[in-house]
């Protein structure tokens, strides 16, 4: 391999060698904070590198070497960032862990990593991993880093982080080389070392070691920095898991490549208050934060006094007018960017400060699809949120909206760098600058997820649209077809409904039949909400779920989503023809939606059988028993008739553009 | 950068006692309301470093039992020694100003105030400097203000409160209010604690967590602990040694294991006629 980087006199390449060198660029700025007894402390790009030293040189001192792996685990803490860097330092690989998994899953995961040292938070994990110790051989010492009740265990393999750093210290002491030679090793190194390996959340199957090169996340983090200008002078907040990609990415590898200034929270109950206080510049949060911080502004503005409701509604209202084209500095009236104005002194800034959004000039949400009411909601308050799509084996971004190009249902253009690709079966390809080296001890998963040219096979389903932005469908194994040969995505249609407030759930049929079908649930809160103002009265779901009224408003929904669908070219062909809407609601109990409420399909298909059936065989209402379980545990069965009802599906037109493909 | 906050140990004050020893015994002491006998001739100890429970059925007083310990009320007959020292009489400042704080069976907190503020001021004792030094805010007053907060702090984050720091109490759900309240007896760093139905009304995560801080505040405090406490399981798995009161007598006490087999408590706990 030919010198690269800093070898070759050019940028660094790995993290310790932008840890050094932000050492020396940005020596007195910030570089960590964590909220510790009430106030937030805060460590320099140089305190942090001597922290960073003194363990890695305790690290070298307990006989961690090149490519050993050690595991990280616990929240968001500054001493567990530092374990990321000074392992790297020493070419060792940091593997971090969910700190919530159970420890089943904990030893799984060291023990296919073979992990020889353990860095943790607290006691809990200590003891979550020493419950487990024979199941991992490799690992021989737990480094600890908060000494509460920890304080009579056997301490021959547990060491306090603080001791670890006394050792590192000391070593440095008795050798004075000791430390020219550790940042010799760090600028030594040309990048073509495993910097992490991150293991996927493992929703289909056993997690997946993820190894990324030292240089390839470099590259990207530069890459993305670049892509949103950050400077040194941004700040983030660390709250998301640190052994998910997402955090490893925004935080640490565009951290220390841009030398902004990360801080953590005091606790994970205190994110929110953290938040208004830190105000950070870059913010990622997955949809539902959004929605749950929209749902608790609603809920305050309930009991605001009149005067204050009032000024709130015409503001939004103004807001949604005005407040995206502002914001992507199209024109607007003068009238209105007056209102708008106004609007931002009495409304807009305040609440921006109550949620902690007044600094940000960046955030960013993924990981499904976001409303787009709840999206155009915060835009037009003047935060600049956008959308990527990103996957661990990519070192996250694959996608990105820019500034000023956002919309609420595509995830946008590749990202600096990345090559997309469609394959065949509509599923997303890509070759990226982070790209995953593979996975670990396991070749043939690799093989598996990368094609014979060498792409990234992502197992999702995707189009682009006129303007080249990438648009997520579904998964690629859920996309089917219709027998008119329609493309069908059940997860597309099902999202599309379900921002409707009225609708709480929605499951598609249609693959390998003629038209597409839908069953749906009612949202009890909202749609109960609605019957009330319009003196609908009703006893029971199952009434209010039948009511012809019901039937006409879900009617009306499903019309705007088959207005959205035939506007689509490559989406008209799946419009919706039947819907029935479910007597009871889908349960986890009753085994419908997994713990984590997603839809069960095949247990659907099995459950409601008739109701299927009579989705496709024309008929008008079907009379069903269910068995149910109340939240006492008894069961029951539950008898309706159920409504079927036919909807309105416009004519496929040819006129639309094609995609620019 | 600002200088880093260093961890404050908490901890009782050594007062020349060895764990083992006797800290506080109790002889011979009755207490009567009018003609009514709340306690009858009652002779127990608790030993430095251990965790005490009292327990026995409703009105078999118990929480009487703690008054008496803390001055609170002033028993007829029988004496009460404290660190070698025999008093009789003894009002419940004095008891604190001698490192025995305590918690109450139904909460007692400044409900207007924060979660701050109510622990604040479990370290009004520890304070030196007066009034008018603390009007002021400025110089030593400041100086102690600021190591008070620490210590403070430290509950906060032991207790894992910081969340609702500056939350008024009145506002938080009863298990958290005992928590704060726990963390007021625990700024005055007392020697004994003593708790009155810790768990009352907690729901199983809370008894658990409860149970956590209780443990941790005798190991890594070093605190002596008596304690009243309802739920049976909570109290064998905890505590020490358990002494048992029925109608204002004792009848039982020693290590959990001998107290579930003896045959009055387990008359005392089914109901038998008397």
């Amino acid at each position: 391999m030919e010198a690269t980087g800093v070898t070759a006199g050019g940028k660094p390449v790995t993290f310790p060698q932008y840890m050094l060198l932000n050492a020396k660029r940005f020596a007195e700025r910030p570089a960590m904070r964590i909220k510790d007894y009430g106030i937030w402390q805060t460590w320099s790009w140089g305190e942090q590198r001597d922290e960073i030293r003194a363990f890695a040189l305790g690290l070298k001192a307990m006989g961690l070497a090149e490519g050993e792996r050690i595991a990280i685990v616990g929240s968001n803490r500054p001493r567990l960032y530092w374990a990321f860097c000074a392992a790297q330092s020493l070419k060792a690989i940091p593997v971090p862990v969910y700190a919530d998994s159970v420890a089943e899953e904990m030893a799984y995961v060291l023990d296919h990593a073979g992990v020889r040292f353990a860095v943790v938070q607290d006691q809990e994990q200590v003891d979550k991993i020493q419950s487990v110790a024979a199941d991992i051989p490799a690992l021989t010492d737990i480094i600890f880093d908060e000494p509460r009740g920890l304080r009579d265990y056997e301490r021959t393999h547990l060491h306090d982080f603080a001791d670890v750093q006394e050792k590192g210290r000391a070593a440095a002491s008795a050798n004075p080389s000791a430390i020219s030679d550790w940042e010799a090793g760090i600028w030594a190194s040309d990048g073509s070392e495993i910097s992490a390996i991150l293991y996927t959340s493992g929703t289909t199957g056993r997690s997946k070691g993820v190894m990324l090169t030292a240089a390839a996340s470099v590259k990207a983090a530069e890459d993305t920095a670049k892509f949103d200008n950050m400077t040194e002078h941004d700040e983030v907040l660390a709250y998301l898991p640190l052994a998910w990609v997402g955090d490893h990415y925004l935080n640490y590898a565009q951290g220390y490549a841009v030398g902004l200034c990360m801080s953590c929270p005091e606790s994970p109950e205190t994110v929110a208050q953290n938040l208004r206080e830190i105000g950070p510049t870059f913010y990622f949060a997955p949809p539902r934060v959004f929605e749950g911080l929209l749902t608790s502004v609603m809920i305050r503005m309930e009991d605001a006094s009149r005067l204050k409701k009032w000024l709130f509604d015409h503001y939004l209202g103004v807001a949604k007018r005005y407040g995206e084209k502002i914001l992507e500095g199209r024109s607007v009236p003068l009238s209105g960017r007056i209102s708008y104005w106004i609007g931002d002194k009495l409304i807009y800034g305040p609440l921006r400060n109550v949620l902690g959004f007044t600094r940000i000039r960046t955030a960013y949400t993924a990981g499904e699809a976001i409303g787009p009411d709840l999206f155009s909601f915060f835009r037009s308050l003047g935060i600049n949120l956008k959308q990527l799509y990103g996957q661990t084996e990519a070192f996250l971004y694959v996608t990105a909206q820019k500034d000023g190009e956002v919309r609420p249902d595509t995830v946008g253009p590749a990202a600096p760098d990345v090559e997309i690709r469609i394959a065949e079966n509509g599923e997303v390809q890509f070759k990226s600058p982070g790209m995953f080296a593979g996975y670990y001890g396991d070749e043939e998963k690799t093989r598996e997820t990368l094609t014979p040219d060498g792409w990234v096979m992502t197992g999702d389903a995707g189009i682009f649209d006129a303007q080249g932005h990438l648009k997520i469908i579904d998964r690629a194994k859920d996309v089917g077809k219709l027998t008119t040969g329609a493309l069908y995505a059940p997860k597309y249609i099902e999202n599309k409904l379900k921002f409707f407030p009225n609708i709480k759930e929605a499951v598609a049929f249609g693959d390998g039949r003629d038209f597409v079908a839908v069953f749906l649930n009612i949202d009890l809160t909202a749609v109960g909400n609605w019957a009330e103002r319009n003196n609908i009265s009703y006893g029971s779901y199952q009434e209010l779920a039948g009511l012809p009224q019901v039937y006409e408003m879900m009617t009306g929904h499903i019309n705007q989503v088959n207005r959205d669908l035939a506007a689509e070219p490559m989406m008209a062909g799946a419009q919706i023809k039947r819907f029935l809407v479910l007597h009871k609601e889908l349960d986890a109990d009753d085994g419908e939606l997994t713990r984590t409420q997603k839809v069960r399909r095949s247990f659907l298909a099995d459950r409601y059988g008739p109701l299927i059936e009579a989705l496709y065989d024309g008929s008008a209402e079907k009379y069903i028993e269910t068995e149910m379980t109340f939240e006492d545990g008894r069961k029951g069965v539950i008898r309706a008739t159920v409504k079927v009802a036919d909807a309105e599906v416009l004519p496929v037109s040819n006129t639309m553009p094609e995609a620019a493909e | 950068m600002n200088a880093r906050i260093q961890h404050v140990e908490l901890h009782a004050e050594d007062d020349g006692l060895n764990p083992g020893d006797v800290m506080l015994k109790v002889d011979n002491v009755s207490l009567s309301f009018g003609g009514v006998k709340a306690i009858s001739d009652i002779s127990f100890d608790i030993l430095k470093g251990e965790i005490r429970a009292i327990i026995g059925p409703n009105g078999a007083g118990k929480t009487s039992m703690l008054n008496v310990i803390n001055g609170f009320y002033h028993p007829q007959e029988g004496v009460i020694t404290f660190r070698g020292q025999a008093r009789s009489r003894m009002q419940p400042y004095e008891a604190a100003a001698s490192g025995i704080a305590r918690t109450f069976q139904n909460v007692a907190l400044f409900k207007g105030m924060s979660t701050l503020d109510n622990i604040m001021s479990g370290r009004t004792l520890k304070m030196h400097k007066n009034f008018f030094w603390q009007v002021l805010n400025v110089g030593p007053a400041r100086d102690e203000e600021i190591e008070h907060r620490l210590k403070v702090e430290e509950i906060i984050d032991f207790l894992e409160i910081q969340h609702i720091r500056k939350t008024p109490v009145g506002k938080l759900p009863y298990g958290l209010q005992k928590r704060v309240e726990l963390g007021r007896a625990l700024a005055m760093e007392p020697d004994l604690l003593l708790l009155d139905e810790p768990m009352a009304g907690m729901n199983l995560e809370e008894k658990e967590d409860m149970s956590r801080f209780i443990l941790d505040v005798n190991s890594q405090m070093g605190t002596t602990i008596a304690l009243i406490e309802h739920d049976m399981g909570v109290v064998m798995d905890i505590s020490d040694r358990v002494v048992v009161l029925d109608y204002g007598r004792k009848i039982g006490d020693g290590p959990p294991d001998d107290v579930k087999n003896n045959q009055d408590v387990i008359d005392a706990y089914l109901g038998v006629s008397h």
